[in-house]
């Protein structure tokens, strides 16, 4: 199977003598949903950034496609890699379409603009997130829920294989959370990759097909969400106790939920 | 939205065209229809046909035959170029405030942020204290600008965190500092005759434009204008942050450069002519987002024409409303304030 994202041995640090990262290394294939687990400050957007090809890393390798990330141009890296910030509210009310086709920027040159192309592609995009009546809807006047949906379509019209998603569970309901992760879902089983920064551990558990827990910028655990997500780990990875309830049925045993241990008072 | 899709026509080839479409496409009319109409209109009325005459004969000299010779200076001599130097320079500070904002992420800025027409005010105020003639007051006017905009460039280069704050800080202090050396030279300036030459000044106004000052305008103002166009739609990118833009595969900084030496060139051409004419880099960039929504790719051509159409009109009741010529300065807001009123009792959509 070929590994469209591979790092290998990633280190940096902001100040040096400081790392922020030891010594990661992970890899993505296709249609895969990777997580990044761990507390505030633990490396994750450090590593999203170094993985985006923003930030090189002090030490390491990234390569895309069986390439260095840094021997791309933004252009061509954008067109492999995409990434879908935390919500944020944009100075200028443009229309969910308008934001869309932004997605089109690694696709046209300098001076180019949307052609009747690029409309399909960005009016496709929307329709696989269920939106697609929103069109002419102002971004700005969305709920949270639908602004993360339409983030995402912008990935999609940006036509990457690999997009990085920033905590899209954070400031989103519970309905809201499942909107956005079970279209995730589908867009993986159709073949796209994502790594996803998330402080809900029970998505992991629900979307995951890998984790990579993290601890003061090292890995604690990478690999399959039944291998990481443990009691053991998830206590030593955010310093307490927490307790994950399984579920047995005809001899195997499922993990459901991880939930925080009560202190004793 | 239900108003669009009713007024909705199709073309004979079939494609849809909006509402907005055709409001859009009468917005970028309006300046030259408004232009022949100003040309008519002035203490000396002159007919559309005369007008039209007047226009065309250095090119058919035959046109000229029955029209007076007062027609025919009025016209091209002494309105037109007036005409001119109005539509440049509304184009110009509206498609650069819309530019500002964009690339500054903030719809109260206009592209002044960075002290150009602070710098151009104390270079006039400097020519006119020393009795200079009008191309030396453009001349200062304009230097001093540019090099206003370059003292908060070199000063933000000193800092490498955070290049867009601590530029648009500098830009702020630097501005001040030049509002300072003008007030400076306010005082010290002869109360009865430079004091109301450099008030009147930094009041803005068209009075006695000739044609000397429309070929650098009309130079700088086109190129910068057709730069804008061309970025026009990556000014949508860059309105979201340099760290997005960047995962949309651009290179923000190099091209927000670009655009703002484009724009203070503009900005300093158009100051250098029209003195300090304020309100419309910051307002007309708001009536554009209203009439044809915050999307870059119609954003510029619609600015450009508004910023264009409401100087003229600014213009031309400032030298015929009064026997004696009301400053720009004071028009712009006197009118553009119940203008923009109006506009934003129909914005539905927000900034």
């Amino acid at each position: 199977m070929s590994r469209m994202l591979e790092a290998s041995d990633i280190t940096h640090a902001y100040t040096a003598g400081v790392p922020v990262l030891r010594g990661i290394s992970l890899t993505l294939e296709p249609g895969t949903i990777l997580y990044l687990l761990g507390r505030n400050g633990c490396g994750k957007t450090t590593l999203m950034q170094c993985l985006s090809g923003a930030l090189k890393p002090t030490s390491g390798q990234i390569a895309l496609d069986g390439r260095d990330i840094h021997t791309y141009t933004s252009t061509e890296r954008a067109q492999r890699i995409g990434l879908i910030p935390q919500l944020h509210t944009p100075a200028f009310a443009y229309t969910v379409r308008e934001m869309i086709l932004m997605g089109r920027a690694p696709h046209l040159g300098l001076f180019g603009t949307p052609s009747k192309a690029d409309y399909v592609v960005a009016d496709d995009a929307l329709a696989s997130v269920g939106l697609a009546h929103y069109r002419d809807r102002p971004y700005t006047q969305l709920s949270g829920g639908e602004r993360q949906l339409v983030l995402i379509a912008r990935g999609l019209a940006q036509q990457c294989r690999v997009l990085l998603m920033d905590e899209p569970d954070s400031h989103l309901d519970l309905n809201n959370q499942q909107r956005v992760m079970e279209i995730v879902a589908r867009l993986a089983a159709e073949g796209l990759s994502f790594i996803v920064t998330s402080h809900v551990p029970n998505n992991a558990l629900t979307y995951a097909h890998r984790v990579l827990l993290m601890k003061a910028g090292r890995a604690l655990s990478y690999g399959d969400p039944a291998y990481t997500l443990t009691e053991l780990l998830l206590s030593e990875a955010y310093d307490m106790e927490t307790e994950v309830i399984y579920e047995t049925a005809g001899g195997s045993r499922t993990a459901r939920a991880i939930l925080p241990k009560r202190r004793a008072s | 939205m239900r108003v669009v899709t009713l007024r909705r026509v199709w073309t004979a080839a079939g494609t849809r065209i909006g509402g907005r479409d055709l409001v859009y496409a009468g917005l970028l009319l309006l300046p030259f229809v408004l232009m022949i109409a100003t040309l008519m209109i002035g203490l000396y009325g002159i007919s559309i046909e005369n007008v039209t005459r007047a226009l065309l004969s250095p090119v058919f000299p035959g046109l000229a035959d029955g029209l007076s010779q007062t027609e025919i200076t009025l016209v091209l001599r002494i309105r037109l170029p007036r005409v001119l130097s109005a539509v440049l320079i509304g184009a110009a500070l509206a498609s650069t405030g819309v530019a500002f904002q964009g690339i500054f992420k903030n719809p109260l800025v206009d592209s002044n942020l960075l002290g150009v027409t602070s710098g151009a005010g104390f270079g006039a105020a400097l020519a006119l204290l020393i009795g200079g003639t009008t191309i030396v007051v453009q001349g200062f006017a304009f230097g001093f600008g540019l090099l206003a905009v370059s003292l908060a460039y070199l000063g933000s280069r000193l800092y490498s965190t955070a290049p867009m704050i601590v530029l648009t800080l500098m830009g702020i202090l630097i501005g001040s500092f030049f509002g300072s050396l003008t007030s400076l030279m306010k005082y010290i300036a002869d109360p009865l005759n430079t004091l109301p030459a450099i008030t009147f000044w930094l009041l803005g106004g068209l009075t006695g434009v000739t044609w000397n000052s429309v070929p650098i305008l009309a130079l700088l103002t086109v190129l910068g204008s057709f730069f804008l166009w061309l970025v026009r739609w990556r000014l949508n990118i860059l309105s979201l942050g340099d760290a997005e833009a960047a995962t949309l595969g651009m290179n923000p900084n190099r091209l927000k450069l670009s655009i703002i030496v484009c724009a203070t060139l503009m900005t300093a051409a158009a100051v250098a002519v029209g003195g300090v004419i304020g309100w419309i880099g910051l307002v007309i960039p708001h009536a554009g987002r209203i009439i044809v929504g915050p999307d870059h790719k119609r954003l510029i051509p619609a600015s450009l024409a508004l910023g264009a159409s409401f100087l003229l009109l600014i213009d031309t009741v400032s030298r015929t409303l009064l026997p004696t010529e009301v400053p720009i300065g004071i028009l712009t807001g006197l009118i553009g304030v119940p203008l923009l009123i109006v506009l934003l009792r129909r914005n539905r959509t927000g900034w």
